[in-house]
């Protein structure tokens, strides 16, 4: 079974879709999933890029973004996000901010065979808060981003975007 | 040392119309605050993250100060945080440090080499421009015009009394008195009154 999607997702394509949902900040970490949106993100004078180093500090930035009235987006991989379960649990579950994590799957393939521990816990933590999630792979899956900007506004809650496609060209 | 009451009494007639985020000192804060709805007591939501919150309301709302009153066991578990402040350098956000130098909602056992951290070394080694130590109100109290009269990011570390909390918490005095949505739902409209809430 070929474990490549047949069509790669751009990051043009996510750019567009995080204009489309209304982001002003973008709240992140580097990851292998991901790294190939930051040279598009930074050129985009609609954004601001706020730079963390470790990921559970975006949880409460992003809170205290969307409480100031801006709408944030966390940008990270699932190896932070799982780092991360006190403060997703406290400053965006707690709050109920209504934010979007786009979170690199690392590990991820589309067998569901996987010698990565950071693939398999990935789902079942996000089971475990009760947050639902996405998977976008290619840029024919690009609809379910906004269907998760749509969700967590109407539900007042962090949802998470999986990002199934590793790094294609703007590794910087 | 001062007692974190003393320190936000100080604090209190220069508050004007700032955001203010009193983090630990919130149990003294919500008594002196004459502007609860421009206040935040979120009380812990999560260790470590009051300088995120401090930091993302500031960066959403340039136009005011927001005050924050983080303390050094949160601080700790989130250094990398001043780096971040301090790349986004807001010129709005004052940033005080309230070091009991102890846990001392958990019955007050030292944090990590608790008498030899010098925080606003940390602060000012991550980038902020200025930092300030207090070790006393009065020079506090001195010095704030000056530290509150120019633009951020500043760091204000202040040694203050270990108040330790030694009751179950489930027997504590709530201090609060307001829910968390309620503080933010109160927060957001007060930003939106015509008048900016000023």
């Amino acid at each position: 079974m070929n474990d490549a999607p047949t069509v790669a997702l751009s990051p043009e394509t996510v750019l567009a879709a995080m204009k489309e949902g209304g982001v002003t900040d973008i709240v992140w970490l580097p990851d292998s999933e991901t790294n190939w949106l930051y040279l598009l993100m930074q050129a985009e004078p609609s954004l601001r890029l706020v730079g963390v180093s470790r990921e559970g500090h975006a949880c409460s930035i992003a809170a205290g973004l969307a409480a100031g009235g801006r709408k944030p987006l966390i940008l990270i991989q699932n190896t932070g996000m799982m780092e991360s379960g006190d403060s997703i649990r406290g400053w965006l579950l707690g709050l109920n901010i209504p934010v979007v994590l786009m979170v690199g799957y690392r590990g991820w393939t589309r067998h569901g065979v996987t010698t990565d521990t950071a693939a398999t816990y990935t789902e079942r933590f996000l089971m475990a808060f009760g947050i639902n999630y996405y998977l976008v792979e290619s840029d024919a899956d690009a609809p379910r981003i906004a269907t998760a900007f749509a969700e967590a506004e109407r539900t007042q809650r962090p949802v998470v975007v999986l990002v199934g496609d590793e790094y294609h060209g703007f590794n910087r | 040392m001062m007692r974190i009451a003393e320190a936000l009494d100080a604090f209190r007639p220069h508050r004007g119309n700032a955001v203010v985020i009193p983090g630990r000192g919130g149990r003294y804060w919500v008594d002196l605050s004459d502007r609860q709805t421009l206040d935040l007591p979120m009380g812990d939501p999560a260790m470590g993250g009051h300088a995120g919150f401090g930091l993302g309301v500031a960066l959403a709302r340039p136009e005011r100060k927001v005050v924050l009153f983080d303390s050094e066991g949160d601080i700790l578990m989130s250094l990398g945080m001043l780096v971040t402040i301090a790349e986004q350098a807001p010129a709005n956000f004052y940033h005080f440090l309230l070091d009991n130098e102890c846990y001392a909602t958990t019955g007050g056992q030292p944090v990590p080499n608790a008498k030899n951290i010098a925080y606003d070394k940390l602060a000012l080694a991550a980038g902020y421009p200025r930092a300030f130590a207090f070790d006393e109100a009065g020079e506090l109290q001195r010095a704030l015009p000056d530290i509150l009269g120019r633009p951020g990011p500043v760091f204000v570390a202040l040694k203050v009394y270990p108040e330790v909390e030694n009751a179950p918490i489930g027997s504590r005095r709530r201090w609060q008195t307001r829910s968390r949505e309620q503080v933010l739902q109160d927060f957001r409209a007060e930003l939106v009154r015509p008048d900016g809430g000023d």
